[in-house]
């Protein structure tokens, strides 16, 4: 990790050199190098056209256009009507649901990095050696990971119905509920049945890029270590845990990045309900563009908000997590 | 590490992980046999049979309408992205140009933005292109989101192939392009197959996108799926979302037993070098 960006731009310009010109002016040889250096960098061009026409079409200039919308009274029917500047920012601040999106959304991503990371590293440690067993571990961990969340949601919908789905009739067997329950219908009911889903959805995710980072750690250090006499733990606290940084803070960083943007689980499974409880930030976009405001102009100053927000946590994050060798 | 969970007695650490694998198959074996399996308020009340499927057929525009509407969206986002990250991944590679590391970044930059930030206004100027509400305006939105994992990948994919082979087909009197196609394809085979195997599962997958881009007539399955529940609110009939997850998971399982090593393959590169 430490030695990936030296490497590549070693790569880059030792690449790059014999075909570089050195002294254009002087020898005819040099003239020709630099016309196909020239004619070189003309194809680089050409085969970049496509991805380059995709990123400004469909990713420059609509992030251009968010920003210009969420500064417009525009409307999801009517389109632009003009300019709404800053009342557009002060009206989604002052929505009723913006500060208990926020607070909800927050909680939301702690629970579920913890629980994802957490079990993601417990997950990758047990079925680290390749065996037969461990072997179909892994895939049966994986498998859901394949699933969609949209199609993962409407599983777990059924599964935790009152009507047909087998949970509510095995807590009430366990105790822990009295009588007939609707799992969705308590706020705490609803975010714990959707961390439910999400973790069983992503654990295998979370285990295979820590299985992977787990097996760039040389096996020698173990065995030197083991020598010495350390203990499982002290193994574990001193030579997996450090070495196994940049795979956790990866981990981390996508794991945060993807439960702060949440949508998909929560509008299938509980609708932001009971009450708005379960109501997240990229949920209150999607409500006021289309069901309660239906202003476009007010749902893409919250994504500006939200665009800001986030790079300002990657930010932050990039900056606690990243090695503490290369500060 | 073979010592982490040395305490456990062998047979307690059978009857664990038995139970992870249970907790992780368990919910996805339920769906597929209670869609087939007699069940009250559902089309399939009285034995085993397809009496759910058969509600599926004739929803709406019918299944069939849907599914087509998810593979056409799938397989043109394929398309789109090995074309666009084959092209790409090679330029940015095995050239030199000016702007080609802002380009890069540019891409990769597509990842800290939320889609949801992208979506408002990507419903504005799909309608200025005229791709407003359609199958392909979707599929070339899903194929933006997976450029930058597409990208990143078919450039070191590119890198991994010695110079000298790409050097040798041009002494040969290949054009650039007939390198590609003839020496550097068959090498990169490996990386496409990846990018093409999660470009897949994303479109298949896909919810977001198209509830905010199409209509009624052109939703692809999950949309149709979650719509469907929420039209017949009250009485819901949960052996048709069943079998509708059924459906949708299939080919997602299959594809994933298929290529699991291509797709483990995309994590080893992302993760190691991310």
């Amino acid at each position: 990790m430490a030695t990936q960006p030296s490497n590549a731009l070693a790569r880059e310009t030792g690449g790059s050199r014999p075909r570089r010109l050195r002294l254009p002016r002087v020898s005819r040889a040099g003239r020709s190098d630099y016309r196909r250096f020239n004619k070189r960098s003309l194809l680089g061009i050409a085969y970049a056209t496509p991805t380059a026409l995709f990123v400004l079409i469909f990713f420059v200039v609509p992030l251009v256009l968010v920003f210009v919308m969420s500064g417009s009274d525009w409307s999801l029917l009517g389109g632009r009507k003009g300019v709404n500047f800053p009342e557009n920012f002060h009206d989604v601040v002052q929505h009723r649901w913006f500060w208990q999106s926020i607070w909800f959304t927050i909680k939301y991503t702690v629970i579920v990095t913890i629980l994802l990371i957490g079990l993601g590293l417990g997950l990758a440690l047990l079925v680290q050696e390749s065996t037969k067993w461990k072997g179909f571990l892994r895939t049966a961990i994986l498998v859901p990971s394949a699933l969609g969340l949209a199609s993962a949601s409407l599983l777990f919908y059924a599964l935790y119905s009152p009507q047909v789905g087998p949970i509510s009739p095995m807590l009430k067997v366990l105790g822990l509920t009295s009588g007939d329950t609707v799992i969705l219908g308590s706020p705490s009911g609803a975010m714990w049945a959707t961390v439910f889903l999400v973790v069983w959805r992503f654990s295998g995710f979370y285990m295979l890029l820590l299985l992977v980072g787990l097996q760039g750690i040389p096996s020698d250090l173990y065995e030197a270590a083991r020598m010495d006499g350390a203990k499982t733990w002290k193994i574990f606290s001193r030579i997996t845990l450090p070495l196994l940084r940049p795979s956790i803070a990866l981990s981390t960083i996508m794991c945060v990045t993807g439960s702060l943007l949440a949508f998909d689980q929560f509008y299938i499974l509980t609708k932001g309900g009971p009450d708005a409880s379960t109501m997240t930030v990229v949920q209150l976009i999607y409500n006021i563009a289309f069901e309660s405001k239906k202003s476009l102009g007010m749902a893409a100053a919250l994504s500006v908000i939200v665009l800001f927000a986030l790079v300002l946590i990657n930010v932050f994050q990039m900056r606690v997590l990243r090695d503490p060798d290369k500060k | 590490m073979k010592k982490l969970f040395g305490w456990l007695p062998t047979s307690s650490y059978y009857v664990l992980t038995a139970g992870l694998a249970i907790i992780f198959l368990a919910p996805l074996v339920w769906t597929a046999v209670t869609s087939l399996s007699p069940q009250a308020g559902s089309a399939q009340t009285d034995g085993w049979g397809f009496g759910n499927y058969d509600t599926l057929i004739h929803y709406q525009l019918g299944v069939g309408k849907y599914a087509w509407n998810s593979t056409v969206i799938t397989l043109l986002t394929v398309v789109f992205v090995l074309i666009v990250s084959l092209l790409g991944g090679y330029a940015f590679a095995k050239f030199d140009f000016p702007g080609k590391n802002a380009l890069f970044l540019l891409t990769l930059s597509i990842l800290m933005v939320p889609y949801a930030t992208l979506l408002i206004p990507l419903m504005v100027s799909l309608k200025a292109m005229h791709l407003n509400n359609t199958l392909i305006g979707v599929a070339l939105v899903i194929a933006m989101f997976q450029l930058p994992f597409a990208t990143f990948m078919m450039r070191i994919s590119f890198e991994a192939v010695p110079r000298e082979m790409e050097e040798s087909a041009l002494i040969d009197g290949c054009g650039t392009f007939g390198a590609l196609a003839r020496v550097l394809l068959p090498a990169v085979k490996p990386g496409l197959i990846t990018v093409g195997l999660f470009a897949f599962l994303a479109a298949w997958n896909d919810f977001m996108v198209p509830l905010y881009l199409v209509g009624s007539e052109n939703q692809p399955l999950p949309l149709a799926l979650v719509n469907m529940r929420q039209q017949v609110m009250g009485v819901i009939d949960y052996g048709a979302t069943q079998a509708g997850v059924t459906v949708l998971a299939i080919p997602c399982v299959v594809l994933f037993l298929v290529l699991q090593r291509q797709y483990v393959a995309g994590f080893m590169s992302g993760a190691l070098k991310g």
